[in-house]
């Protein structure tokens, strides 16, 4: 990561861009053009706020980018997208400088882009399968498809605010979407373009889902999510929140007592998993969850203004590898512990956290700890956690699956003196709904299961995101929300 | 939304009122709570037991203590203002079926959530003791309410100022070991009375089911803050509870679990004070 300012940073693509503005560029041309660096807060500064950490590409940077793109005929980045969205067309259009063109052909296939070019893993969806890295041998050099997706949707929401989608005449049907992450967002929208009338059902006080109550402002901020939000309600979708379906009404009583001619279930995987080790319920051992939600949604960072209280941390232990546990560490700096160690028992090319999230914990001091595990969390009298107990690993001989797994080395214990603990080793599907509907049929990690249209073993109940799927993407929550929306509206429709 | 209805003051500290729910008073059962919370931006959203529910009026009855910042504002709230949130019914629903004879304990402001709890085991034909205890006269509330529903009924206050002046465990260890000895012992109220209350029954070998009401976020299962070890287990309050049997309820845990965050809202309390002293 670059330690330019933004002035530089856009100093230098104005310099490129008239280097070959409104010259045809060949490929080797297109080839040399460096890779353009996002724009960010400085380190030390942003270690105590919570607004967004990157600023975004420049309309300069943007277009300079944009010309790194081959516009490969087969457009394997296509293919790595999980919603298919056009890439070599909407950056041609940025090329052109038609971004109203560029936002229209992404929203084609994808409603929430300012969402997806900030939090989707790209190095490891299209930009994988971008041709340009692959010519470096490195994703990492790939065109930064994310941040031109971040970069038109940020400029299509500062100048003309948002136009609801059209909505078709009323069909008389009504849809109950349970939840309001990313999948049910989809579900709503897609449904109530149809003109079915929709009713987004939310057990917390805020719609959103884990994109406002897990994934902090520094990295989305929750305006871009309340757009979003206010979009829905423009097209006429309700959203009743505090309503816990499978208590506040059980599953079956929507459709029997309320009269909801199909149900989507998109109700995430809410359920935090804890390691089964000596010492986890001692205090300042917190979930993930837990830490994040009190931060984030109920807004404890803001002491002057919240009532939530939050763990003041000094030296924290974050146990994960996860975008989850990089949120975690981050909001602890945040917070003003003194120091904060993340312990993955792999080692870091296996980190399932995003790429830039790792750099930009790096960055703001973060330590790793490669090859540890928590055997035991160590607490003194008063029941406060004082230190943790790791075991070291080594990477043995590769599995089946090619991979190395790491195997413990006998008699490596070691402590960190730690005050607080944050577990951030994943997240199962949230089990009240299955608990109490005990038709549906689930795995045996608890997901519903569907068939490949989201119908489930109930009928006109369907589901999908990390309820189906486990705890994974928002971009895949979308993909699934869509084809549920599909399948429900051909429901509805009788086709 | 979530209006209030009626709203009167049982004691010094202690309020009762009637919030328009009606999801809600259709729903619930007894043992059941909700969470509310006062303000969306920046109110924190604290747990309250359902105490009754009327389901023609479309409302929930709930009793609480004035002691935090939400519920000391909950109380200043008038008839016909709406609490901004109100989220339930949350927990497993009591299990309610005929034990038998059943003695149940409530202490303070407990006896609140142990209310309906009576209701429901009286009207599944049991033998119902109540044992309802405060520290001092002005703090015993719904002792005509109990009454009216339990076969007998001991107050005592451990100041002595109001029925016997004993702990609720004397009166609990004398039911116990009497004939007939008791099926079920229930005793919802302060941890620690809870923690005595369990001691108390262990050697009669009788189940005993406290109400846990632990430190909570969400309510829903999501965060995991309301954790406790039950059985060497780690069970979540807000899902699996908030009913557990006290037998196998590490309640040691559990109270430093609730003190986690007092030193710093002494903390604010101190810096307040300062902030005050300087004007
Ligand atoms: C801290 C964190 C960071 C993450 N970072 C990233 C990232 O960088 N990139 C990425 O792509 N993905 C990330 N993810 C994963 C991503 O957020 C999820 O995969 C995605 O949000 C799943 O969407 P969903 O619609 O299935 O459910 P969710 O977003 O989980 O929403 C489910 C909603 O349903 C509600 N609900 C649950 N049960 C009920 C009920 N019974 N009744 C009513 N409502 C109910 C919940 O309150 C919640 O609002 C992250 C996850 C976390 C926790
Ligand atoms: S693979 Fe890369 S270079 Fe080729 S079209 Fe897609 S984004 Fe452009
Ligand atoms: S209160 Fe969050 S899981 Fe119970």
């Amino acid at each position: 990561m670059s330690t330019k300012t933004s002035e530089q940073l856009e100093a230098e693509a104005q310099h490129l861009l008239a280097s070959f503005e409104g010259k045809e560029l060949t490929r080797k041309e297109r080839l040399a053009i460096p890779q353009q660096e996002m724009p960010a807060q400085d380190p030390n500064e942003r270690r105590f706020t919570m607004s967004e950490v990157t600023y975004g590409y420049s309309e300069a940077q943007a277009r300079v980018e944009a010309a790194r793109c081959l516009q490969c005929k087969n457009a394997p980045c296509i293919e790595g997208c999980p919603v298919r969205i056009n890439i070599p067309a909407f950056i041609q259009a940025i090329e052109d400088r038609e971004y109203n063109q560029s936002i229209s052909i992404i929203r084609e296939t994808n409603i929430l882009p300012a969402i997806c070019g900030r939090v989707c893993p790209q190095e490891n969806q299209c930009q994988e399968a971008c041709t340009v890295g692959k010519v470096f041998k490195d994703p990492m050099q790939s065109v930064s498809i994310g941040r031109l997706e971040r970069f038109v949707a940020d400029r299509a929401r500062a100048s003309a605010g948002q136009d609801a989608p059209a909505v078709k005449p009323e069909t008389g049907k009504r849809v109950a979407v349970i939840g309001t992450g990313p999948a049910s967002i989809t579900v709503a929208a897609d449904l109530r373009r149809e003109g079915h009338a929709v009713t987004m059902l939310e057990a917390f006080h805020r719609p959103g889902g884990v994109m406002v109550y897990g994934i902090p402002e520094f990295r989305l901020p929750k305006a871009i999510v309340d757009e979003e939000i206010e979009t829905l309600k423009h097209m006429g979708v309700e959203i009743r929140t505090n309503f816990l379906v499978g208590r506040t009404r059980k599953l079956k009583d929507l459709i029997a007592k309320d009269g909801f001619d199909a149900i989507f279930i998109g109700s995430g995987a809410g359920l935090p998993k804890f390691l089964g080790i000596e010492g986890e319920n001692l205090v300042g051992v917190f979930s993930a969850n837990e830490y994040l939600t009190r931060s984030n949604m109920m807004k404890a960072y803001d002491r002057e203004r919240a009532d939530t209280p939050i763990f003041q941390p000094r030296k924290v232990a974050v146990f994960g590898g996860g975008n989850v546990a990089m949120d975690a560490a981050r909001t602890a700096v945040r917070l003003g512990a003194e120091e904060v160690n993340v312990i993955y028992r792999r080692t870091r090319t296996e980190m399932p956290a995003r790429v830039e999230e790792v750099d930009h914990a790096e960055e703001e001091g973060v330590r790793f700890h490669f090859l540890r595990s928590p055997k035991r969390i160590l607490g003194d009298e008063r029941g406060r956690v004082v230190g943790i107990e790791c075991l070291s690993y080594e990477l043995g001989e590769p599995d089946d699956s090619g991979r190395r797994r790491p195997v413990v080395i006998p008699d490596s214990e070691s402590v960190i003196e730690v005050d607080t603990a944050l577990v951030s080793i994943g997240n199962d599907s949230h089990p009240l709904i299955t608990q109490t509907t005990p038709e549906l049929e689930t795995n045996k990690w608890g997901n519903i299961i569907t068939d490949d249209t989201g119908r489930t073993s109930m009928e006109r109940v369907y589901a999908g995101g990390d309820i189906v799927l486990g705890a994974a993407t928002v971009i895949l929550a979308m993909g699934e929300g869509r084809k549920a929306a599909d399948s429900i509206h051909r429901e509805l429709s009788g086709t | 939304m979530n209006r209030i209805l009626a709203k009167q003051q049982l004691s010094e500290h202690v309020f009762r009122i009637r919030v328009e729910a009606p999801l809600i008073a259709e729903e619930r059962e007894p043992g059941q709570f909700v969470i509310i919370q006062l303000d969306s931006n920046f109110g924190e959203r604290i747990p309250l037991t359902i105490a009754d529910a009327d389901q023609a009026e479309g409302s929930v009855t709930l009793i609480f203590q004035a002691v935090g910042r939400t519920t000391r504002r909950l109380a200043e709230l008038r008839e016909g203002d709406e609490i901004a949130n109100l989220l339930g019914p949350l927990g497993r629903p009591t299990e309610i079926r005929r034990f038998g004879r059943v003695v149940a304990v409530g202490g303070g402001i407990g006896v609140a959530p142990l209310f309906p709890i009576l209701q429901a085991l009286k009207e599944a034909g049991n033998h119902v003791t109540a044992i309802i205890g405060a520290r001092t006269r002005e703090l015993v509330i719904l002792e005509d309410e109990v009454r009216a529903v339990a076969d007998e009924l001991i107050v005592c206050t451990d100041d002595g100022s109001y029925g016997r002046k004993a702990l609720v465990t004397k009166p609990l260890e004398e039911v116990c070991s009497a004939e007939p000895a008791p099926d079920l012992a229930v005793a919802i109220g302060p941890p620690v009375m809870m923690k005595f209350c369990v001691e108390t029954v262990r050697p009669y070998d009788i189940p005993v089911m406290v109400s846990l009401n632990t430190i909570m976020v969400d309510g829903t299962g999501m965060c995991g803050g309301c954790r406790v070890t039950v059985g060497g287990e780690t069970k979540f309050v807000c899902i699996d509870g908030p009913e557990f049997d006290g037998r196998e309820v590490e309640f040691d845990n559990m109270l430093k679990r609730l003190d986690a965050y007092r030193e710093q809202e002494q903390q604010a309390l101190e810096n307040c004070k300062i902030e005050e002293m300087h004007r």
